[in-house]
């Protein structure tokens, strides 16, 4: 066999049976020799303006109509057109079969090296991650996204756009607030609830007799002698999940109105690994092309001048500027992670006497790939930072922790730096700084005034002083209030409970007539 | 595992489109505001080019719970000289901050591109068409019919006869279908041979004759039917009679003021109808029908004979534009000088001819640059028409003397108001 038999292509042209030939190859280094084990692949090739498309409706290929879609979509157009920013060479979609798009402007290495990062690092990532098993449904996410795309639709036919672009705005301001963060009793079935919708409908539709509405009710219990605890027993406080306790307990919500919520919730809840993962994800998927473009180049599967190629744009992809640089803008994702697989790698293969101290576990394990295939299966961000990040990487990249605190006049601490006495407390912070409890502000539904103006009560915890930003949180306010439907009022306070500052939101008329 | 690759290159594009079109409903009020501003600044050529206009941001932002303050917390990379312990001089409350407040800037207003068409509806969405007795007539639309290819299935009466030949041709040619002529050599063959060919050549001629029977000339799957599909034909059509004077008062400045007025009638006409024609008549003391061209800069001389030019406009109407098929708009630019005399006739000519037969009818007086209108007298053909007005002739009339008050002469013009309004003003 020459060695332009062996050559997956040339140049830069590709077609769709070199795309074959590619992900056939990549199948083989992923599967047989790295163990990866993934969803079946599914690759569409777009143009970029399909690509902006996709942009906009948060990568997903189905989505229901809204206008905020439309505003990112301008937005991005915009800059996309004056060359303020490149559109990224693929977009993976975490589901079964896994779904990647690829730009169709990509060269035949690129194409390759996406394939490889996204239809096997990312897949396998997506299928064997704890958090995305647990809290994603990829076998049901599609037909999940086609029925909430009918089912706005049918509620905008039904009551009217206007109500429906409310609700929803509603929505989407709660939509971080929306998600369940310790795993519940069953395991979310997306298929499921596309049905329960329908049958709830049905139902609906069966049982309504006008008559109903004139019998006069049985008579109220008082609500007087629910005692505190117990009415906050009922309805299930304290709780973080807003949008969740809002669909089940808002008086006044229509069933439509309930089920909206319930599609914006289900779809934080499905993006919320990946908010947990991108370090890990995105690492495992640099590591996993690294590691077949290399292995292909090693078969002599591609040229020296398409690996040549290959390695600008991985380095360009983990490049991880200094904190003083103009192009710094915090931790690169890809850079991080990558630099992290590549260490424990080395760890487990070829550890020196610190690592064998650090990790005992795995250093010197020889097995690699098992022991990344059992990391990438159990951590996310934060655990995998505060027990993988070695005193070798935090050198390599001298990091340092500053502490700003206001009070302080005479400036900055550096509490911290990659030596002996830092490098505890440095990995410390920095998995900190990717712990999602930390990143979105603490906001519980506390306790209903059901005894009196059912104003629903809220509490934000403060951590470390920082305080909710008064125009965006009154917006938010007004927002929950018209779902609400009475006043709502939410207290920031502190660890110890002194009470910082108080906000009132009163709903509007319409939306509550609505 | 197989793995499927899919070409969605060709699948519809812009999905964002229905998103699109939501999102400037909802910025509708700040969209037109900005689309207004933009345009001032533009040439009327350009102002209808589409393009990027900014929206401040605020309402159409979308909220979210966030914090700020309190002490912070950075793992940073790139230590190259602190020590644990070091107190760092705090940037200046810019400088740390610095790029976050320039990104701060950008996303205060909101930058996007509009397409043309966007840009002009949002342009003259609040405009609308004089409302008068055909506005009916203007938004009706007839089906026509109109030739679209060839069909399978279709009426005897639609035969396309030169398509069905020549698909059986190719079929015949295709499945090689014995020629007339071999059968005629085989039979000529027939006449003179020896008894052990001739059983051949019988056989032979069996089986051409079997395949043309076999093959028919014309099978009903070569047959074409001419197919038709309805089309929206548009009754709507408007005719616009631009009428300026072009004696020797009338200065360039006051030409260019003209035509950007019936640039945007003529933008705007396009809008609402499919079919627009101009006519451009320019008169002196005698009218005559120019191109555009000449109508705008060809040199002329003389006195001033409104009347001269509304007659024209009344003859061209007759031949040419039945006022039942055609709306008419016209619109007259002048410096407002006329002769005394012409008076009489001209009222005459407008009120009897003219008005009854048109949509709409402006005149537009327009000034010296700098001029002050207000503190001119009247001029001649104001005060004539003026008269007319005030007898209840429809007639729209406006002074200008600035480029900058095309527009909002324009809008004005055309601006949808009331029931009461209109009959008041």
């Amino acid at each position: 066999m020459t060695a332009t038999d062996q050559l997956l292509f040339q140049g830069a042209d590709w077609d769709f049976r070199t795309l074959q030939k590619i992900c056939d190859t990549c199948e083989q280094v992923a599967c047989d020799e790295l163990g990866l084990d993934v969803y079946p692949n599914q690759i569409e090739v777009i143009t970029a303006e399909q690509m902006l498309d996709a942009y906009s409706s948060v990568g997903m290929p189905l989505f229901y109509k809204h206008w905020s879609f439309g505003k990112h979509f301008a937005f991005q157009e915009a800059s996309y057109r004056k060359g303020l920013m490149g559109l990224a060479y693929e977009i993976v979609i975490n589901s079964s079969p896994c779904i990647s798009y690829l730009m169709e402007e990509n060269t035949a290495t690129m194409q390759t090296l996406v394939i490889a990062h996204a239809a096997f690092g990312h897949n396998h990532f997506f299928k064997n991650n704890y958090l995305f098993k647990q809290w994603t449904d990829a076998d049901g996410i599609l037909d999940y996204l086609e029925f909430a795309k009918r089912y706005v639709a049918h509620c905008e036919d039904r009551h009217g756009r206007q109500a429906v672009e409310h609700t929803l705005d509603a929505a989407h301001a709660l939509m971080s607030h929306g998600i369940d963060r310790y795993p519940g009793k069953k395991s979310l079935d997306l298929r499921a609830e596309e049905k329960r919708a329908g049958r709830r409908r049905a139902h609906e539709e069966a049982a309504f007799n006008d008559l109903w509405r004139t019998v006069p009710g049985g008579k109220v219990k008082s609500s007087a002698i629910l005692d505190v605890e117990r009415r906050r027993q009922m309805l299930g406080l304290p709780q973080e999940n807003l949008l969740y306790f809002l669909e089940k307990t808002a008086p006044r919500l229509r069933p439509w109105q309930r089920e909206l919520l319930r599609i914006v919730r289900h779809i934080a809840q499905y993006f919320y690994p990946q908010s947990q993962t991108k370090v890990m994800n995105e690492g495992t998927a640099t590591y996993v092309h690294y590691r077949i473009m290399s292995r292909l180049h090693q078969q002599g599967r591609l040229t020296d001048g398409n690996f040549l190629e290959f390695l600008q744009s991985h380095t360009n992809v983990v490049f991880q500027p200094e904190f003083d640089d103009p192009r710094y803008s915090g931790f690169n994702p890809y850079a991080l992670g990558f630099a992290m697989m590549q260490d424990i790698e080395r760890i487990v293969t070829d550890p020196d006497a610190e690592d064998r101290e650090w990790f005992p576990d795995i250093a010197g394990k020889g097995d690699a790939m098992a022991v990344l295939r059992d990391i990438w299966a159990n951590y996310r961000d934060e655990s995998f930072i505060s027990q993988f990040m070695s005193p070798r990487l935090m050198r390599h990249f001298r990091l340092f922790h500053l502490h700003d605190d206001p009070e302080e006049r005479a400036g900055i601490l550096v509490d911290a730096i990659h030596n002996e006495r830092g490098y505890r407390r440095l990995r410390r912070e920095l998995a900190r700084q990717y712990d999602v409890g930390f990143i979105d502000p603490n906001i519980e539904v506390v306790d209903v005034d059901l005894a009196g103006d059912r104003r629903l009560m809220l509490r934000h915890t403060v951590v470390k002083g920082a305080q909710l930003t008064e125009t965006d949180t009154k917006r938010v306010l007004q927002h929950l209030a018209d779902l609400w439907s009475y006043d709502v009022s939410l207290v920031e306070s502190d660890a110890s409970g002194t009470v910082l500052k108080e906000y009132v939101a009163h709903p509007r008329s319409a939306a509550a007539a609505a | 595992m197989a793995i499927h690759i899919v070409d969605r290159r060709l699948n519809p594009g812009s999905k964002s489109l229905e998103n699109r079109q939501r999102f400037l409903r909802r910025a509708k009020a700040l969209v037109q505001g900005a689309v207004k501003k933009s345009s001032q600044e533009r040439d009327i050529k350009d102002v209808l080019e589409g393009g990027e206009v900014s929206v401040p941001i605020d309402g159409m932002d979308e909220p979210r719970f966030r914090r700020e303050g309190g002490t912070r917390d950075m793992v940073l990379p790139g230590n190259k000289k602190f020590i644990e312990g070091d107190m760092l001089p705090r940037p200046n409350q810019s400088g740390g901050k610095g790029r976050g407040a320039g990104e701060g800037d950008s996303e205060d207003t909101f930058r996007f591109v509009l397409s043309r068409d966007e840009f002009v509806d949002l342009f003259l969405d609040d405009l609308e068409l004089p409302d008068l007795a055909k506005r009916k007539l203007a938004e009706v639309e007839c089906e026509g019919i109109r030739r679209a290819g060839y069909s399978t299935s279709g009426s005897p009466a639609n035969i396309s006869i030169s398509r069905t030949v020549s698909r059986a041709l190719a079929r015949r040619v295709a499945l090689r279908r014995p020629r007339p002529e071999e059968l005629a050599a085989l039979e000529a063959e027939l006449e003179d041979c020896s008894e052990a060919r001739r059983v051949e050549v019988l056989a032979e001629i069996e089986a051409l004759k079997a395949k043309i029977k076999r093959i028919p000339f014309i099978d009903p799957i070569d047959i074409r039917y001419r197919r038709f599909e309805t089309v929206p034909k548009p009754v709507a059509q408007a005719v616009m009679f631009c009428l300026m004077d072009v004696s020797g008062s009338m200065t360039e400045h006051m030409k260019d003021l003209a035509k950007r007025f019936y640039m945007l009638l003529y933008v705007f006409l396009k809008r609402r109808y499919r079919h627009v024609e101009i006519v451009f008549i320019r008169h002196t003391d005698r009218a005559e029908e120019v191109d555009e061209q000449t109508f705008f800069y060809g040199p002329a001389s003389g006195g001033t004979l409104v009347s001269s030019a509304l007659q024209a406009m009344h003859d061209i109407v007759r031949t040419r534009f039945r006022p039942e098929d055609w709306n008419i708009y016209a619109a007259q630019a002048s410096d407002g000088d006329n002769s005394y005399a012409d008076g009489e006739v001209a009222s005459r000519l407008l009120t009897d001819k003219i008005l009854p037969v048109s949509q709409f009818f402006a005149y537009l007086e327009v000034g010296q640059e700098n001029g002050l209108s207000y503190e001119m007298p009247n001029s001649a053909l104001w005060t004539l028409y003026e008269g007319l007005r005030a007898n209840g002739a429809p007639l729209s009339m406006r002074k200008v003397n600035e480029r900058s008050e095309i527009f909002p002469v324009f809008h004005d013009l055309f601006q949808r108001r009331s029931q009461q309004e209109r009959n008041a003003s």
